[in-house]
């Protein structure tokens, strides 16, 4: 009987020499909240776990230029809890609040978040609007890629043979910026969303938007940065109008699937009223800030 | 003279020391520390896991099963099919068979179709993908009422509809039907001023109880068979073992655990035969534990209903008729227990004419199976909904035109009982005098009320109760406890005794232990086991005031028996100190031998229960998503023994019906397989989706128990769903009729209706 063979490798060199090296189905176990759950209901059946929840470059917070550098494996509540980060940046850690319990967050990570590249996957449309970096490094080095590049598809993401993502880089806030995430699930809490939108604002001093990010989740087979909508922002101060363009073309942006979590129609008439609310709380934010 | 039920009745003088308040369950420790055993928690030496492979169609003929490369994997111990167990005749008994193994047809996806014991999971897991079935896949259908269409697929070839004209004849998927009546409902249609007449439809949902199914069996040379199992009656399930096994039913013991919910769930049995077939072929014991996949995919939804109900009222709102027609989508085999929802449906309401008609329809999904006052909540939506829609049109208060119809005492029910004292008045006028009622409500949010009904049940029950040589108490009772009866009945036996509950020691004894036990269901476990306890400790206390007689030498009738002594009955009897049963017990060696009681009955004299719930709920008009902002449930519960596990089911049943009401649903693909056999996709309610749900307890004492209580479990979950249905309806001015009341459907409600004001 084929054993299942577990690594925990406390430098990423090593990490990246097991990953590259292995024979079979090898995955990266950071929380284990997806990995464990697949495994468990036979939908995978891995030959190597390698556990990177030791090596230093993936487990710390730290400010870096005026912003922040998280790692990869860093968990959803050290995340949450942390003194800083939350204030730079809520709607992330909106989006992170929302991956599953508390009990899970305890061992949940924004990194495996992005690269079980789920749709659906909550702190991904923050992360995008926020203009976040991964840094990946594998067998040829270290390279640096926003994170609207990482997943390609449901399951997929653009990864190749051995490369581990590392950490998250959060660039500098300027003045009066904003950011927030909302999603729409049946339940409050442990759900999926059938839809999610995170946006980041900045304004001037006059309230007026003069940058925007505005991303869609679970709408498509991947979150989408939609560029119109952002457009359809900068330049007003979010008024009626505006709110209503947004509305109207965060929902034409959709392409989602009818399925077990929602219908197309649902998903695309939900999606533009989430872009206005969550325009508005980052638009709250932008303007205290 | 024998000491009987009938000399046990509600005394309203008595004083009350323990019934009514609220000690700490018997079993809670356990629970909080984990050390509670429960399904899965049977470890025996040797011991080999068992694992169940399914069918992936909705309905297949299963032309052959082929298993000798999983007999021949290394640590495969013994592999079962439908060949290992005895063809029975057409009934009840070869329906279980056929459900727990599936024999010429597979009928639903996830439905059994071979067995494996292996050494580890693993090896299990491994064999089931060697074992080859040849299916030839069958055209299926899962909707209830796609199952009535005439070109639906038929599951049996045979099927003959019960109570209904053969002539009619042909295939078909109805089962039977059944008609209730009283009266004239035509003519009381003719004096009605108002008729409202609605379609309704509702979804199966699964009892969602934590504890996926788990059992040990331990079948042994000489053809016994010892089984652990988490089972709401292990009596019941040592019964149809013995039938589907052709077993002695004494050679079966069953050993039930703490149950982690059940609510119905666990009145019937799927893997424990399976588990003693495979015991019996590995001469090893072997545990089976269910997935959530497989607890979703194979074992007992409630049944999802289509429902026309049509009532008829004077203008001063005094109904005059009802009707209704009922289909019950019962899963492949009949069993839905959907009998009860004619007869409990407008029952609670002075209606004289009603005619109900019920159809029970086979289709390609699990067999349903039993859920808090099976079959009624589903129609009780309409009901409740109809009645809302005539007080709208009189303009009348919903409660006030519920009390302008309430049922009283000696009320002739259409099920033949004549009601005795009941609470229904009662409680529809605390609900009126509560605080919510009368609240306040904000933007987007509507109010919304429901009442509901229950027979409430009795049954075969037994207890033993022994004194101990300290003159503590062990009680061996024949119920699994899945709501707090133990410390419920531990209360009234302590209450006879005169002694602190701590001093009650209960366990539920196993299937050789005592006599036959009915199901715990129907909400009579806390009703029958109280009966048959008080019943067993009068008879210890006769025996104890007989051995303190004999110890004073005095007459029998010289003594009574006090706040937990025996005392003489007068100075004439003599000087003596009163003795404790303490003192007693400690003597009993020398006059007579150790003093127990015990009982065999048949309980009779529950009393129906009613309730009346209250919701609050807000909209959300941009996205159709219901929030539950306050819940109130008012019931009569006769006497609350223990009033915080009251409380723990009308909240419970409140929670059970919200999840129902919003979100449950089975979905299925094209093929017929569920997609959402999951607790992330099966959307039963969290903490964050409720509020707390305030209760009213109202006791108005059933005079047949000797401490006046009715059962209290089933009547709280019949109201929810039209409570929440009315609300909506006061929040967005449209009634839903269709269950779940989820987002996407609320907000189409909600789009239809304001396309409809821009068309006016």
């Amino acid at each position: 009987m084929d054993e299942l063979r577990y690594e925990a490798p406390e430098t990423l060199d090593a990490a990246v020499a097991l990953l590259a090296g292995a024979d079979g189905d090898a995955r990266i176990l950071a929380g284990g909240t997806d990995v464990l759950v697949l495994l468990h209901c036979d939908m995978i059946e891995p030959d190597l776990l390698i556990d990177i929840k030791k090596i230093p470059e993936l487990t710390g917070i730290a400010e870096e230029d005026g912003g922040f550098r998280v790692g990869a494996a860093v968990s959803a509540m050290e995340l949450v809890e942390h003194d800083a980060f939350p204030k730079a940046w809520p709607g992330v850690v909106e989006g992170v609040k929302l991956i599953g319990s508390i009990q899970i967050k305890g061992r949940a990570t924004m990194g495996g978040n992005v690269c079980n590249a789920s749709p659906a996957a909550d702190s991904v449309p923050a992360l995008i609007a926020a203009g976040a970096i991964g840094t990946i490094v594998g067998p040829d080095g270290r390279r640096d890629v926003p994170v609207e590049d990482i997943a390609t598809a449901p399951g997929q993401t653009s990864l190749g043979k051995g490369e581990i993502l590392v950490s998250f880089l959060f660039p500098p806030r300027p003045p009066h910026s904003g950011d927030a995430y909302r999603r729409f699930t049946p339940r409050t809490e442990m759900d999926i969303a059938v839809v999610g939108v995170g946006i980041s604002l900045t304004l001037d001093d006059g309230g007026t938007c003069t940058a925007a990010r505005v991303v869609l989740g679970a709408v498509a087979a991947r979150a989408l940065l939609v560029a119109d909508a952002a457009a359809v922002l900068i330049g007003t101060p979010l008024d009626e109008a505006a709110l209503e363009r947004l509305a109207a073309v965060a929902s034409a942006a959709c392409r989602p699937i009818d399925d077990k979590r929602g219908t197309k129609e649902f998903r695309i008439k939900v999606a533009g009223v989430l872009a206005r609310r969550v325009a508005q709380d980052a638009y709250e934010r932008a303007r205290g800030n | 003279m024998t000491i009987t039920q009938d000399d046990l009745r509600y005394d309203p003088d008595r004083k009350l020391k323990v019934v009514g308040t609220t000690p700490i369950k018997p079993d809670g420790v356990d629970k909080v520390t984990g050390r509670a055993k429960f399904g899965a928690d049977v470890h025996l030496p040797g011991m080999l896991v068992g694992k169940v492979l399914r069918s992936p169609y909705a309905h297949a003929i299963i032309e052959s099963i082929d298993t000798s490369a999983a007999e021949a994997l290394a640590g495969v111990k013994a592999v079962v099919t439908r060949d290992d167990f005895p063809e029975l005749p057409p009934g009840e008994f070869r329906n279980i068979s056929c459900n727990f193994m599936a024999r010429e047809k597979a009928f639903y996806d996830g439905h059994a179709v071979a067995a494996v014991a292996a050494t580890s999971e693993r090896i299990a897991k491994k064999a089931l993908k060697l074992i080859v079935v040849d299916y030839q896949v069958l055209p299926h259908v899962i909707d209830v009422m796609d199952a009535i269409k005439p070109d639906a697929p038929i599951l049996f070839e045979d099927m003959v509809t019960q109570g209904m004209d053969p002539a009619r004849g042909g295939p078909t998927n109805i089962v039977q039907r059944k008609e209730f009546t009283m009266g004239d409902a035509d003519a009381g249609f003719a004096e009605a001023d108002i008729i409202v007449e609605r379609v309704f439809d509702t979804k199966p949902m699964h009892q969602g109880y934590i504890e996926p199914q788990a059992c040990v069996a331990n079948y042994t040379e000489d053809g016994q068979t010892e089984l652990w199992c988490c089972t709401q009656g292990h009596f019941i399930y040592r019964t149809r073992l013995a039938a589907v096994l052709k077993m002695d039913i004494s050679k079966i013991r069953v050993t039930q655990s703490e149950l982690g919910g059940g609510f119905g769930g666990k009145t019937m049995f799927y893997i424990e035969p399976v588990a003693i077939a495979l015991s019996r072929k590995a001469n090893r014991p072997v545990k089976i534990t269910l997935t959530r996949n497989e607890v979703l995919r194979a074992t007992g939804p409630v049944a999802g209903t289509h429902s026309r109900i049509k009532m008829g009222m004077t203008k001063d709102g005094k109904f005059t008729a009802a009707e209704a027609e009922l289909y019950f989508q019962t899963g492949p085999f009949t069993g839905s227990a959907f009998v009860n929802a004619p007869q409990a449906m407008f029952t609670r309401y002075d209606l004289q004419n009603i005619r109900a008609v019920g159809y029970e329809v086979v289709s390609n999904r699990p067999k349903v199976n039993a859920f808090r006052a099976p079959c009624v909540p589903q129609v009780v939506f309409g009901v409740e909904g109809v009645i809302d829609e005539l007080a709208k049109k009189i303009g009348m208060d919903p409660i006030d035109l519920r009390l302008r119809n309430a049922a009283v005492e000696g009320y002739e029910t259409i099920y033949g009982a004549t009601f005795g004292p009941v609470g229904f008045v009662e409680t529809l006028e605390a609900a009126k005098a509560h605080p919510h009622y009368t609240a306040p409500l904000g933007a987007n949010q509507g109010r919304g009320v429901a009442t509901g009904f229950w027979f409430n049940r009795g049954g075969e029950t037994t207890a033993s109760l022994n004194i101990t040589p300290d003159g503590t108490v062990t009680l061996l009772l024949g119920n699994p406890d899945v709501a707090g009866s133990r410390v419920s009945i531990c209360m009234m036996v302590a209450e006879e005794l005169g002694i602190g509950v701590d001093k009650v020691r209960p366990i539920i004894g196993d299937t050789s232990t005592l006599g036959f036990n009915r199901v715990t269901a129907g909400s009579r476990v806390t009703f029958s086991a109280g009966i048959a306890v008080v019943l067993s400790a009068r008879k210890a206390i006769k025996i104890l005031c007989q051995r303190a007689a004999m110890m004073w030498d005095v007459p029998e009738d010289g003594v009574v028996f006090e706040d937990g002594h025996v005392r003489p009955a007068s100075s004439n009897v003599g000087d003596f100190e009163p003795l404790s049963i303490a003192d007693i017990a400690k003597k009993a060696t020398e006059t007579g031998g150790p003093i127990a009681g015990h009982a065999e009955i048949v309980a009779e004299g529950a009393g129906p229960g009613f309730g009346c719930h209250i919701v609050d709920v807000e909209v959300d008009k941009e996205t159709g998503a219901v929030k539950i902002v306050r819940y109130t449930v008012v019931q009569d519960a006769g006497k609350a023994i223990h009033p915080h596990q009251v409380e723990g089911q009308y909240q419970g049943a409140a929670a059970q019906g919200i999840g129902w009401a919003l979100n449950e649903e089975y979905i299925y693909d094209q093929d017929g397989r569920m997609e959402n056999a999951g607790f992330l996709d099966y959307r039963i309610p969290v903490a964050s989706d409720l509020p707390m749900i305030d209760t009213v307890i109202i006791e108005v004492p059933n005079p047949l128990h000797p401490y006046g209580l009715r059962g209290v479990g089933e009547v709280p979950l019949v109201p929810t769903m039209a409570a929440i249905a009315n609300a909506i309806d006061d929040a967005i001015g449209i009634r839903p009729r269709s269950l779940p009341m989820s987002p996407p459907k609320v907000l189409k409600l909600i789009e239809e209706a304001a396309e409809g004001r821009d068309r006016a």
